[in-house]
């Protein structure tokens, strides 16, 4: 982490409201992006795992999945404020770190433009910051409206989601999930919209999906994952199978609904219109 | 681990005349002690008990966050751990007496897989109560599920083995391992309905952890555990007995039916609340009762004390290598003691079938 200059600090810590938390813990990878969008990056003090982003923040203690966090390792880096994404857990821990009274701040989840701006609005607001807050939140909102506007003159390509590959099944994405919000935002339309959340895919639902694309998150190495995915049976029945497309993107870029979302919707359309021509 | 008493010569003390399984229970009472104290001390953050009893003592002023980390993580984690440990090993020591089979523990017979399918349900199921039912029960509903689930089974089993008052032995075991298979299969069916958030939190709970430890917690499951500690040791002679075979038992004058109620009972009650409150622990219900029997031979008088004794230590043992190992974050304790667990049980095998040396 780059640390400003002392009397820069001391210049910041003037200004800012009497009582603003100076040891922040992050927990939720979106999160995490908006606070350092905030430009409060140096008030963080420990984050979850899935918090990747930007690189700095990794330098900062890791205090586990964000469902399976440990109590006393979050107050051993001796918190004075938590802020958690919606889910953060288990709730044992969280009920245990409320009871050291310090503040817990849960930032709602969603996946249309009005959730990214609230998140932010909610973390500014936890953060002592709302002008910020305010003028980060009309910056996305804006950047945002542009990137869907400019993705909806596309053409609609059915896009079909897939989570992970166990045992030659998919697991897809259907409604109310980051990855259905993130392809309506681009233009496109979720192949599967038969059910909540992620489910498994039996191959004849493959079939009938006929994504024009698949959507997956990047992975280390996994090159031959797509490759792997492509040859499946129940995909090679598939529009998007006769012309390879499939498309990966970063995990936390793609489905965080953070500061990064309306690039996320740029890269993603153009990818839907390079992979489905 | 074992510890192995030096044989004096000369003229032998008091001490000296007990017996060597019971001298163990002294080593392993203080192992005991001595681990608790570490179990307080370590951790990722840094309070240290010493330092906050003695401010207490002095009637300083106490952060806060210390008092938090030591008297309500640390302290029910330990309480938790000894109470946990110490019933499973102790339903594996009883479980294996009643069967005469050092392979029986509860999951053979598919109490865990009962306990296991009421975890599931409530985690995959809960979003479906009514609000004011989910909301009055709040995070209690998973444990209370497992504990309902390993209840359910046990009497089910119970039910098929027991025909004109009698429990036969043979038929609870085949159809423990029938039933377990079916309560895995609908296990199978609700992780299929089950969606990712969901998952996650099954993943958890099926490796084990006392990281859920708090007080409450531990008022509600608490009882049954040491009711089934405190039981136990009574079943050691009658367990006895039963190693000639039930005829003889009966001959000798023990109650063999109601052996094997109480003792079916006892193993319900500590395995539904030790899995309940703590998720899958595997390994410490077969691999200390199998190495006490080693260290001093298979009289269960000493040995139910002894598990209950080694069992609460192991468990402690493990809980504080889960916690420190990736500190902040913290390891399920099921990795853990499966890990210590695995190759001890291999070694113990290949030992006995005279294929190691050490």
């Amino acid at each position: 982490m780059i640390r400003p200059l002392v009397a820069l600090t001391v210049a910041v810590l003037a200004a800012l409201p009497a009582g603003a938390a100076e040891r922040v813990v992050s927990l939720g990878g979106a999160v995490t992006e908006i606070v350092a969008a905030l430009g409060e990056a140096d008030r963080l003090v420990g984050r979850d795992t899935t918090s990747s982003w930007p690189e700095a923040v990794t330098a900062l203690p890791d205090l586990g999945y964000v469902r399976g966090l440990s109590a006393e390792g979050v107050l051993s880096v001796a918190p004075d404020l938590i802020l958690a994404e919606e889910g953060a857990g288990p709730p044992e821990a969280v009920d245990l770190l409320k009871s050291a009274t310090i503040p817990f701040v849960e930032v709602p989840d969603g996946y249309d433009r009005e959730a990214v701006v609230a998140k932010i609005e909610t973390v500014a607001d936890a953060l002592g910051v709302p002008e910020k807050g305010a003028l980060l939140a009309a910056d996305v909102g804006r950047a945002l409206d542009a990137a869907v506007a400019q993705a909806a003159e596309g053409p609609a390509r059915r896009v079909l989601f897939v989570l992970s590959v166990q045992g030659g099944r998919l697991l897809a994405g259907g409604r109310d999930t980051a990855a259905d919000g993130i392809i309506r935002l681009a233009g496109g339309v979720n192949a599967v919209t038969g059910f909540e959340g992620y489910k498994p895919l039996t191959d004849e639902a493959v079939t009938r999906a006929a994504p024009d694309v698949i959507l997956m998150m990047s992975r280390a190495g996994a090159e031959d994952l797509e490759a792997e995915v492509l040859a499946l049976p129940a995909v090679r029945t598939t529009p998007a199978a006769a012309r390879g497309a499939l498309v990966s993107m970063d995990g936390l870029y793609l489905l965080g609904f953070g500061p990064r979302t309306a690039q996320a919707v740029r890269d993603l359309a153009a990818a839907l219109d390079r992979a489905g021509s | 681990m074992v510890a192995v008493s030096p044989e004096h010569s000369g003229p032998a003390p008091h001490w000296d005349r007990a017996p060597r399984a019971w001298r163990l229970t002294v080593l392993l009472a203080l192992a005991l002690v001595a681990i608790s104290a570490a179990s307080l001390a370590v951790g990722a953050a840094g309070t240290m008990p010493w330092t906050v009893l003695a401010d207490m003592a002095a009637g300083r002023e106490i952060a806060l966050a210390d008092r938090v980390v030591l008297f309500e993580i640390r302290l029910p984690r330990l309480a938790m751990g000894a109470l946990v440990g110490a019933a499973l090993a102790v339903s594996g020591a009883v479980m294996q007496g009643l069967f005469r089979n050092p392979l029986a523990d509860p999951a053979l017979v598919g109490i865990s897989a009962g306990a296991g399918l009421g975890a599931i349900s409530a985690i995959v199921l809960g979003g479906l109560l009514p609000a004011a039912i989910a909301g009055a029960l709040g995070y209690y509903l998973v444990p209370l599920a497992a504990f309902a689930g390993a209840w359910a089974m046990t009497l089910l089993l119970y039910g098929i083995a027991t025909r004109r008052g009698r429990t036969s032995i043979a038929t609870m075991l085949l159809g423990g391992i029938a039933l377990g298979a079916l309560a895995g299969a609908l296990s199978g069916i609700l992780v299929y309905m089950a969606d990712d958030a969901q998952l996650r939190d099954l993943t958890f709970w099926q490796l084990g952890s006392l990281a859920g430890a708090t007080w409450t917690k531990l008022a509600a499951a608490a009882p049954l555990m040491i009711l089934a500690l405190v039981a136990a040791p009574m079943l050691g002679r009658g367990l006895n007995g039963l190693a000639l075979g039930e005829a003889a038992a009966a001959h000798v004058g023990i109650p063999v039916q109601r052996l094997k109620t109480v003792a079916v009972l006892t193993v319900a009650g500590a395995t539904g609340a030790a899995v309940a409150v703590s998720g899958g622990i595997g390994f410490v219900g077969i691999v200390v009762p199998h190495l006490l029997r080693l260290a001093t031979g298979p009289d269960h008088r000493p040995l139910l004390v002894n598990a209950a004794l080694l069992g609460a230590a192991l468990l402690i043992g493990a809980d504080m290598i889960a916690r420190s190992l990736i500190a902040p974050a913290e390891l399920p304790i099921g990795i853990v003691t499966a890990i210590l667990g695995g190759p001890v049980f291999l070694w113990i095998l290949l030992r006995r079938r005279g294929l190691l040396e050490i």
